[in-house]
């Protein structure tokens, strides 16, 4: 039976559940309400177009994009592992993908720059071997955001992974497909819708990633300051700057949801 | 022999041991009730699921060791599992582009073969958008693109309607014609299985029951599932000349035989009466009326008691008897109407 087709049950609204779920609603809401109410609309063209605010903007749409794309190639394959393949520790290995997920950014930060750090246990040699220094880098920003990131992907895709029929591998088998060819050719395109969401919330996780970028990239403008960066440091020296940069992170997010949602996202 | 297989697997509540040969252009049904091993047989010819013990030769080759992308199979499967992002046209090409033929060419070949399923019109269409009967051609084309050795049919009917089926079966039977490489095809429909194959095996409990051409199969059934699946009452007992004693009923048969011997016969040899008949006709016993269903034109009676048996009988006769459940009954069968062989 359909829910609209189906009779009330005994015609009352049950407050228990709809109070709170309002409350949380407003809850939910008000912020961004308050964002819109106190914005500067009529200085809002002329502080978009300051060059600092562009630089930020751009500096946070092409990490995020680049951290995506890294966790794309690495997580995928990582999902599909941890999908399709058993092997003694799977349990634990899964379980080590989600930590950044749970863990304080800051934290993230830290670990980060005791493991790539000019004197880390990798970083070391990085420099010493490659002269790479990720640290206080653009590059280190990317580093950053995928850290955090990528357990949003992968999860993500390798629940997509999970629910996928399995037995239609076994059909390109038999037609003579390998691992790979099966991968590519039928896994991927039956899985797209999955990969596609795991990549939208992985993106607007990059784009919002404040803790570990601050601590391991730093906050250089031009450099590593990425709009959440700007967004905290305006706050202090100019809120009116900070209003506006954070309307703009909150407009780029609504938009790419909303354009990938009816195409992408199945929401019922 | 093409073919030649023994398939053996163990699983903790599960076993199956079946040896198969097939020839070059034979089509070998699988027939069997659910559960008995069937699928597992065709998952274990086309290396989706691993032996345990015994071997595949095919083609003078052994198979068991290679990977299921390396055997020169093609597959249908039940559901037919067409690929939902590939048209019908990429979904038979995807064969021959896995087997290195260019993408040109696996097109060209791809368009002929839905060509001689009939499908031309439906190269462009994905697979969401063909009927059942459309989606199991293409199935067919794409197992039979890749022009396999070893063709595996998994219930390759069961998912279509009773009119499409009737029609999907005569194509497929035509088609089944025309390929030179051994069959193996799985079914739980005896019609299927009749209409299709050269040869039956009818597995239970993961072993080998019966094996046989159709009609043998047909005529003599075995066990009791194979009996209800050609329609045919059927009792094991020991005959000595021209009579075979089943329980406590002696029948009187037309043929001699001596030793232990399955007697069966049609429901459609039995008559019922609700006295006992005057004059003592042979073959004669008392049951009780268990069942009364329709079945086609008449009406299906269920036997109990001793001897327990179908009996088909029309309409009229139901009234004119006034048969009721529970209530007892005289059933005799026609000496020439019954049939013994050797147990």
């Amino acid at each position: 039976m359909r829910e609209t087709e189906r009779m009330p049950v005994a015609g009352r609204l049950p407050w228990v559940l709809v109070l709170p779920a309002v409350l949380g609603l407003v809850f939910l809401v008000l912020p961004l309400a308050g964002l819109l109410v106190r914005a500067p609309w009529s200085t809002l063209g002329q502080r978009l177009t300051e060059p600092q605010v562009l630089e930020a903007l751009r500096l946070s749409l092409v990490t995020a994009t680049i951290a995506t794309l890294i966790c794309l190639v690495l997580g995928v394959p990582l999902a599909w592992c941890l999908a399709r393949l058993s092997f003694p520790g799977r349990r634990v290995v899964r379980a080590l993908v989600t930590v950044p997920l749970v863990l304080p950014p800051v934290v993230g930060g830290v670990a980060l720059l005791l493991a790539l750090g000019r004197r880390g246990l990798v970083g070391q040699w990085l420099d010493s071997t490659f002269g790479i220094t990720l640290p206080f880098t653009t590059a280190g920003v990317v580093v950053a955001e995928a850290f955090v990131a990528m357990p949003f992907l992968v999860i993500s895709v390798e629940g997509a992974l999970r629910a996928a029929d399995l037995r239609f591998e076994d059909a390109a088998a038999t037609l003579g497909a390998s691992r790979w060819v099966v991968f590519r050719r039928v896994t991927l395109p039956l899985i797209a819708p999955g990969i596609v969401a795991g990549s939208v919330l992985c993106w607007a996780r990059a784009l919002g990633e404040f803790g570990a970028t601050i601590t391991f990239a730093g906050n250089f403008p031009g450099q590593t300051q990425t709009m959440p960066l700007a967004v905290y440091l305006a706050l202090e020296t100019e809120p009116e700057a900070a209003i506006v940069l954070s309307l703009v992170l909150l407009a780029v997010s609504v938009i790419i949801l909303a354009s990938l949602r009816d195409r992408w996202v199945n929401s019922p | 022999m093409t073919l030649t297989a023994q398939l053996r697997i163990t699983r903790a509540a599960f076993r199956l041991d079946l040896d198969l040969d097939v020839a070059p252009g034979e089509v070998v049904a699988l027939l069997g009730p659910n559960g008995a091993g069937k699928t597992t047989a065709l998952r274990l010819l086309a290396g989706l699921t691993r032996l345990t013990d015994g071997h595949i030769i095919l083609d003078g080759l052994p198979l068991h060791h290679q990977a299921t992308e390396k055997r020169p199979i093609g597959m249908v499967f039940q559901d037919y599992l067409l690929f939902p992002h590939l048209s019908a046209l990429d979904n038979v090409a995807f064969g021959l582009r896995c087997h290195g033929t260019g993408k040109a060419e696996s097109r060209r070949q791809a368009a002929e073969w839905l060509a001689r399923v009939g499908l031309t019109d439906h190269a462009g269409a994905r697979p969401r958008q063909l009927s059942g009967g459309q989606a199991q051609r293409v199935a067919l084309a794409r197992a039979l693109a890749i022009r396999p050795r070893l063709l595996l049919l998994d219930e390759p009917l069961a998912a279509l309607d009773a009119h499409t089926r009737l029609e999907i079966r005569s194509q497929l039977r035509r088609h089944l014609a025309d390929f030179d490489g051994a069959t193996v095809l799985v079914t739980h429909d005896p019609l299927d299985a009749m209409v299709l194959a050269d040869r039956l095996i009818v597995i239970e409990h993961g072993g080998v029951v019966q094996t046989g051409a159709p009609v043998e199969v047909a005529r003599r059934p075995r066990t009791d599932y194979v009996a209800r699946l050609v329609g045919l009452n059927l009792y094991r007992g020991v005959a000595t000349g021209n009579q075979i004693k089943i329980d406590d009923v002696l029948f009187t048969v037309a043929e001699r035989l001596d030793g232990p011997a399955f007697l069966a016969f049609a429901p459609s040899a039995v008559a019922l009466y609700r006295t006992r008949p005057d004059g003592s006709p042979r073959n004669l016993w008392q049951a009780r009326i268990d069942g009364v269903e329709r079945h086609g034109d008449n009406v299906r009676i269920h036997l109990d008691g001793p001897l327990p048996a179908a009996a088909d009988i029309t309409p009229a006769a139901v009234a004119e008897l006034d048969l009721t459940p529970g209530q007892n009954i005289w059933a005799s069968v026609k000496a020439t109407e019954t049939h013994i062989y050797p147990a």
